[in-house]
């Protein structure tokens, strides 16, 4: 329909990855969030959100990082992020994400990133 | 030369659904306009957000209601209203924390003020609750004769 969002969820040594593809706004928001919480109550706390394939974010995705990254944090995990083309990244830059959160290129820097520092120091 | 401007508008339900529509419609205009990718990006959003306020905020996730959105080129920016006859709020009360104290409150409010804010070079409000709400936001173009 007129708000294509997916997910696709993996497993790379240990880590879950979740990979979004299309429009993640406030309609599509809750699918991410259920997809965040499901993976956080079956204790897997150690996230990729990979973003090579999402075309666009607006807040309420946002939140969704927002919401869950002290919890994971918490339960030491933590949620990297990988793989934002230049005018998604733009939206997390200009909230100063990338002080808050392990943004990286792509998945091997993510799961590089596990190795060197679990969770980020914010 | 006098410029050129033209309007155009959209009408959509109060549903989310509808916000691709709108960024459809938001972007058609900026590539019209000449605006480049990331500009274009920056315009959609602010849009949407404005509008996910309105249709979760103003209409209470009302579908009967109607969102319009009203666009006016000319030579120098694109300038976006975008209208509803909900409750309206008051926008100098809509704080804009830091994402940081934000995460720590356990709170993700008022991001989509900060990103029009960041993203338009004017954001301004008349507020009639009830009767007329508009927002209304301006992007202006960069400087086109300077080659």
């Amino acid at each position: 329909m007129a708000n294509p969002f997916s997910i696709h969820k993996s497993t790379e040594q240990g880590l879950s990855v979740l990979a979004l593809e299309g429009y993640l706004d406030a309609h599509t928001a809750p699918e991410f969030e259920k997809a965040v919480q499901a993976e956080f109550e079956a204790g897997r706390v150690r996230l990729v959100v990979e973003c090579s394939r999402l075309n666009y974010i607006s807040s309420a995705g946002l939140g969704v990082f927002m919401s869950f990254i002290e919890e994971i944090r918490a339960a030491g995990g933590d949620i990297k992020i990988c793989g934002l083309v230049p005018k998604v990244f733009q939206v997390f830059d200009i909230l100063g994400f990338s002080a808050l959160f392990d943004i990286v290129p792509d998945l091997p820097a993510a799961i590089q990133r596990y190795t060197e520092a679990p969770v980020k120091e914010t | 030369m006098a410029s050129m401007e033209r309007t155009f508008s959209l009408h959509v339900p109060s549903s989310t659904e509808n916000l691709s529509m709108i960024r459809d419609f938001v972007k058609s205009i900026g590539l019209q306009s000449g605006m480049g990718d990331l500009e274009v990006a920056k315009l959609e959003l602010a849009v949407d957000e404005a509008c996910s306020n309105v249709m979760e905020h103003a209409y209470g996730s009302d579908s009967t209601k109607e969102v319009s959105i009203r666009a006016t080129v000319d030579d120098s920016s694109v300038q976006i209203e975008v209208i509803d006859t909900g409750k309206g709020f008051d926008p100098e009360a809509v704080e804009q924390p830091e994402v940081r104290d934000l995460i720590s409150d356990k709170r993700t409010g008022g991001l989509g003020m900060r990103l029009m804010k960041s993203f338009m070079d004017e954001v301004h409000y008349e507020m009639l609750p009830g009767v007329k709400n508009e927002l209304k936001m301006i992007k202006r173009f960069p400087r086109r004769d300077a080659k």
